[in-house]
Parts: structure tokens; C-alpha cells; sequence
């Protein structure tokens, strides 16, 4: 599946463990999010990434903090990955005005854009015009600062991908397309909506760089992101990334995710856990001892229990807001 | 002053040209617009001055090209998509609607999304269905946007170099037919004109005729003709939607006591419909007869001239229009 990789792992073992971390962290938002909405402390529904952290991670991680990233409806993993804070990220699923949108955005369009967050979009594939335009804005620029663009499987099959991956190819841009697989567009498994072996093959078929990733093997990810971030910033152009995972819940958390997926295939995708297979790598290569990991775990489940607490205590907006940021 | 004529599309023209120059943030993309010159030739010289990394030619990718510039408006830049045919804006509706007028609303303030979208509108030309229609009504709609429907040279310039400068989304509209046939005196010095300030192009007493686009041109015509049976129309062009001057609209028909509204988009749910609620609800005590809308017949705009022009209003439907709210004022 994946593509032959020529970069060196990262020696780093501080950088080796913050994407741990940050697995972990994205893992424990998404299990408390659904607590809070269990318990009726949030309104609306969440769309939750859980299973699918590896591929966030090993992206952003390749990425500067001023280079930027659009996410999607299923966005909590890529904005924890880029850098965002768990307070005002649980605020504004919460609806607080202490949310990083004032409780404007909601669960689907959290932003943080002093950490490069383009905003995330509820229109699927709709993320992919800003991430072009960005990376229009970097080249102009000529910094070398890069854009990515997370879709899931469903865009796929939008034509927004066509039109402005033609663009990117013909004008050479630093943009790399990473598309999260997560098997089903909503209840859909993907190979029912998908002709031909799918979007690296399109990709191709365009003149661009495409790889088949291992979605959950957060190195891999890691690794054909580090690369296309080379290239982007090299000026040889965009790449697509197809990071094959599985989200574990539902399509959103009002229903479980069970009706259209057999139990064999979840167990077979659980048993390639991207935080329980990345744990045993970091313990087999000598990483980390088994009391880091748990100091580890404990801090991202204090870190947890702060944002929960500060949000469920912050006030909601005021009314007089409603008519403010309509225009600028 | 020193004033010179020049046509709707080289006061567009020269808009850009000097927005460009002073504000290199701003660039232009779109279907041939940059070595042709753009095919109603809004952007002609511009290629030649300014170079391919400013006035981009665009594959055939309306929402490739328009999503490429929220982005791009999103980390800094201006860009000017122009939409050839404004029927093709269909094409690039999400864009608009879910992504441009939204995003700094969704983030809480921390994004602006400075972008200029022109496109055409107006029929008249034989085009057929898919190359005439006038589609202003709908993005006044949507909030976050801003619309502008200007009718002169003088007025498309200096609303158009307001735009250049605006932090937020703004449609802009030209109507085609304009382009080369209507020509109006326009300054040499720098100016621009504010966005929601109607401006009312003939003084009258009996009647308040509001029109916007092409459409104020047909309605001046008409107006004279109605000087020559005493009639004195009053004429404005409220130039911008959103946002929209009301009480220019309000007053004036506050002094004539009566009012038709004449557009080229679609009359049922259209922009007259929301004019004449405006006016309706803040000078109803003042008004004599109903009031009367003129918009585009709800049809799709057919290829036959004869059937076209029957689409469209024209000075004798403005004309007859008034007669039958002068007619409700006596008869009430």
C-alpha cells in the first residue's frame, strides 16, 4: 500500500512522543465530546475522528505552524494536531462565547487561524478552494509556506477536487491534498461511489504526485507528508495523499456507526489501533518506558479535565452578538 | 472637475487599472481575461501592464477559480473572479453562499474574505436562456455579501474602486449591454463612492420611479416622454443592494406619494418586490395607489427578439405602469 519511502524516521525521540501525545489528546477529546453529548451539556450533534488520529498527526506534524490546513466536518483531529487548545475547542462545541468562534461556529467549523486553521467546512470537499487559494497566496508570497487540504473519501467525487487540482497541477502549486479514507462516506462504503482504483489514480492520471498511505500508521504518514512538504515547498508542486484509516464511531454521534459495518471488520481495524501500535513501537524501539506513557496519559486526561471544567463553566454568548463579524 | 466620456467598460477598466496599481494585493482571474483582454474587454492592457502572475486566464473551472480566490482573499490577497456570463454564477454558488459570505461570521470575527466578484447580467442580445439572465436579487439574499448594480460610468467606477477597497465579499454587477453603448462622463482625478447611497439621477414631484442597472437608463427615456404629458418622475438608482439606502427611497416617495420600481431580474420574489415592501411599510400613510412592480416576466428568456424584448421592461410598460398608479391615486 504505501508508497517507498526515502526519508529518514524522525531521530528526535521528544518529536516521536509529541505525536503520541497529540494522538492521545485528539483520542480523549473526541471519547469526552460524546460524554457531552450523552449527557445533553451540547447542542447538536459532533462528528468524531476517533480511530483516525494517525493521520492528522503525521501530517501537521510535517507542517510549520504558519503554514496552513482546512479541515473538515469531522475536523477535532486536524485542529488538535495543528496546534489548537483544548479549552476553547470543547467551549465551542459547548456553544460558550469563551469558544474559539464564540460560539458562532459550532462543533463543524472550529478555526484558529493565528495557528494556521483555514476554518473547517461543513460542505464536503468545500475546504478544497480556500487550501488552493492559500497555496496561490504562498507562491505569490515566495516563503516557502505550504498549504494542506484534509477531505475525506465522499469528496472524492466532488467536482471541486477536478477543477482546482487541474489548477494546482498546471500553476505548480504548494499544496498537497490529503484525503482521509475512512471506508464509508457517510453510510456508503466508498468502493460502491468510487469508479476505477480511486483517487491516486485520478490524481495521476492529472500529472500529479499521488501516494497510497497507510492511514494509521502515524510514521507513514509522517514520512509521504514530509515529502510532499519537500516538494511543495521545492516549488515541484502539489501531491495527494489517500490515508487509508476508519473512523470507529458513527457518521456523527447519534448513531453508533453499527448498521452498515460487521463487527469482523471494525475488530480487524481495531487490532491495527494507530495509538496501541504506535505505543508498541515507541516501547520496542526504547522511545519511552512504560511510566512515561502513563505520565503521558495522565497529563493529556488532566489537560481534558481543565477544558471540560472551564467550559462548562463559561458564560454562553451574549444575544447582542448575534448581529456582530456579518461583515467586516 | 475635467470630466471625458468614456464607455461602461473602460470606466471598469480604468477601475482596475488604478486599484491595481496602487494595491498589489489585488489580482484578476478569470475565462480570457488576460492576454484577449477579457470578452467584453474590461481587462484589455491590463495583461500587457501588470503581467501573468496579475491577470490570470483561468481553465473553464467557475468554482475552481472562484473557490481559488476565497482562499487566496482568506490569506491576504484581492482577487477579482470575473464571471463571464452571469448565468454561469450558478456554477460557483457554494462558493459564494456557503464559503465567502460565511467564514468570517463562522470563525467569530477572525477572518475577512476581501474578494470581488464582477459578473455580467442583462438580456437584449439574442443570447438565449442561459446567457441573459439577472441574477442580483439572489445575493442580496445572503448575508455577508455585498451587492452592487451600478448604471453609469461615473458610478461603476467609483463603486467598483470602493470594492478594490472593502474587507468583504462583493458581487458586482454589469450589465452587457451596457458595456459599449452606454457612455457618460467620468473625471480624470481620483475619485469613489460610498456603497449605500442612492443616487437620484432626475428630480420629479408626481411620481418616484426607482430602476437600477440598464433598467434607470430606460426609465430616464421614459421619463422625459412623461415630462411631455406633465408628468415629473422622480428617478433613483439605489447603485447598491446590500447595503441598501432606504430612506433615500423612503423620502422620496414620502414627496410624490406614489411609486414603481423597474428591474431587469425576475419580478416574482424579486429585488421590486423587496423595494416596494420597504417602501410600502415606511410610507404607506403617504402613498395614493399601490404600488406598481416592473420586473422581468417569469419566464426563461426566449431567443426571438420579439419574444425577448416582450420579456423586459421597456419605457412603454414603465410608462403605462405610472398611468395606472396616477390613475389608482385620482380614482382613490
Amino acid at each position: 500500500m504505501s508508497k517507498n519511502i526515502k526519508n529518514p524516521l524522525p531521530q528526535d525521540a521528544e518529536k516521536l512522543i509529541d505525536l503520541y501525545r497529540r494522538m492521545v489528546a485528539i483520542r480523549r477529546f473526541e471519547e469526552t465530546v460524546f460524554e457531552v453529548y450523552r449527557r445533553g451539556w451540547m447542542p447538536g450533534l459532533a462528528h468524531l475522528s476517533d480511530g483516525q488520529e494517525a493521520t492528522p498527526v503525521g501530517v501537521c506534524a510535517a507542517l510549520n505552524q504558519d503554514d496552513t490546513i482546512t479541515s473538515t466536518h469531522r475536523g477535532h483531529g486536524h485542529i488538535i494536531a495543528k496546534g489548537g487548545r483544548l479549552m476553547p475547542m470543547m467551549a465551542e462545541v459547548m456553544g460558550k462565547v469563551t469558544g474559539y468562534c464564540r460560539g458562532k461556529g459550532g462543533e463543524m467549523h472550529i478555526a484558529d487561524v493565528s495557528l494556521g486553521i483555514l476554518g473547517a467546512n461543513g460542505i464536503v470537499g468545500g475546504g478544497l478552494g480556500i487550501a488552493t487559494g492559500a497555496a496561490f497566496s504562498f507562491k505569490r508570497e515566495g516563503k516557502g509556506r505550504v498549504s494542506v487540504a484534509f477531505f475525506g473519501d465522499g469528496a472524492i467525487n466532488q467536482g471541486l477536487w477536478y477543477e482546482t487540482a487541474n489548477i494546482a497541477v498546471l500553476w505548480n502549486l504548494p499544496l498537497i491534498y490529503v484525503c482521509e479514507n475512512n471506508q464509508y462516506t457517510q453510510f456508503t462504503n466508498w468502493r460502491k461511489l468510487v469508479s476505477g482504483e480511486g483517487l491516486v489514480a485520478r490524481a495521476k492520471a492529472m500529472g500529479m504526485e499521488a501516494w497510497d498511505v497507510d492511514g494509521n500508521d502515524v510514521l507513514a504518514v509522517y514520512e509521504a507528508a514530509h515529502q510532499a512538504v519537500q516538494r511543495a515547498r521545492a516549488g515541484e508542486g502539489p501531491t495527494t495523499l489517500v490515508c487509508h484509516t476508519i473512523r470507529y464511531g458513527g457518521h456523527h454521534v447519534g448513531e453508533p456507526g453499527s448498521a452498515y459495518r460487521t463487527k469482523e471488520e471494525m475488530n480487524q481495524w481495531r487490532e491495527k489501533d494507530c495509538i496501541v501500535s504506535y505505543e508498541r513501537f515507541l516501547l520496542q524501539s526504547g522511545v519511552i518506558t512504560p511510566d512515561h506513557l502513563e505520565t503521558l496519559r495522565d497529563d493529556v486526561e488532566h489537560e481534558i479535565e481543565i477544558a471540560l471544567s472551564e467550559a462548562k463553566e463559561a458564560p454562553v454568548p451574549d444575544i447582542s452578538e448575534v448581529s456582530e463579524h456579518v461583515y467586516a | 472637475m475635467s470630466m471625458r466620456e468614456l464607455t461602461f467598460a473602460q470606466a471598469i477598466r480604468e477601475a482596475l487599472d488604478e486599484e491595481m496599481a496602487r494595491d498589489e494585493r489585488i489580482f484578476v482571474l478569470g475565462e480570457d481575461v488576460g492576454k484577449w483582454g477579457g470578452v467584453f474587454r474590461c481587462t484589455e492592457g491590463l495583461f500587457e501592464k501588470y503581467g501573468a502572475e496579475r491577470v490570470i486566464d483561468t481553465p473553464l473551472s467557475e468554482e475552481g477559480f472562484v473557490g481559488l480566490s476565497v482562499g487566496a482573499a482568506m490569506t491576504g490577497m484581492h482577487p477579482v473572479p470575473e464571471i463571464m456570463f452571469g448565468d454561469f454564477i450558478t456554477l460557483v454558488m457554494d462558493q459564494l453562499v456557503n464559503q465567502a459570505a460565511k467564514m468570517r461570521y463562522m470563525t467569530g470575527g477572525q477572518l475577512e474574505v476581501a474578494l470581488t466578484l464582477r459578473a455580467t447580467m442583462g438580456g437584449g442580445r439574442s443570447s438565449g436562456a442561459q446567457h441573459s439572465q439577472s441574477w442580483h436579487a439572489w445575493f442580496a439574499h445572503v448575508p455577508g455579501l455585498k451587492v452592487v448594480v451600478p448604471s453609469t460610468p461615473y458610478d461603476a467606477k467609483g463603486l467598483l474602486k470602493t470594492a478594490l477597497r472593502d474587507p468583504n465579499p462583493v458581487i458586482f454587477f454589469e450589465d452587457k449591454v451596457m458595456y459599449t453603448k452606454v457612455k457618460g462622463p467620468v473625471p480624470e482625478e481620483e475619485y469613489t463612492i460610498p456603497f449605500g447611497i442612492a443616487d437620484v439621477k432626475r428630480t420629479g414631484k408626481d411620481i418616484t420611479l426607482i430602476a437600477l442597472s440598464r433598467m434607470v437608463h430606460t426609465t430616464l427615456a421614459a421619463a422625459e416622454k412623461l415630462a411631455d404629458q406633465g408628468i415629473e418622475a422622480e428617478v433613483i438608482d439605489p447603485r447598491t443592494l446590500t447595503p441598501l439606502d432606504e430612506q433615500t427611497l423612503i423620502d422620496s416617495v414620502k414627496k410624490t406619494g406614489g411609486a414603481v420600481i423597474i428591474d431587469e431580474g425576475y419580478q416574482r420574489f424579486g429585488v421590486t418586490a423587496e423595494l416596494a415592501s420597504v417602501v410600502a411599510y415606511h410610507a404607506f400613510d403617504y402613498l395614493d395607489a399601490p404600488i406598481e412592480r416592473l420586473g422581468a416576466m417569469d419566464v426563461p428568456i426566449p431567443f426571438s427578439p420579439v419574444l425577448e424584448f416582450a420579456t423586459i421592461p421597456d419605457e412603454t410598460k414603465i410608462i403605462t405602469a405610472v398611468h395606472r398608479v396616477l390613475e389608482g391615486r385620482n380614482g382613490g
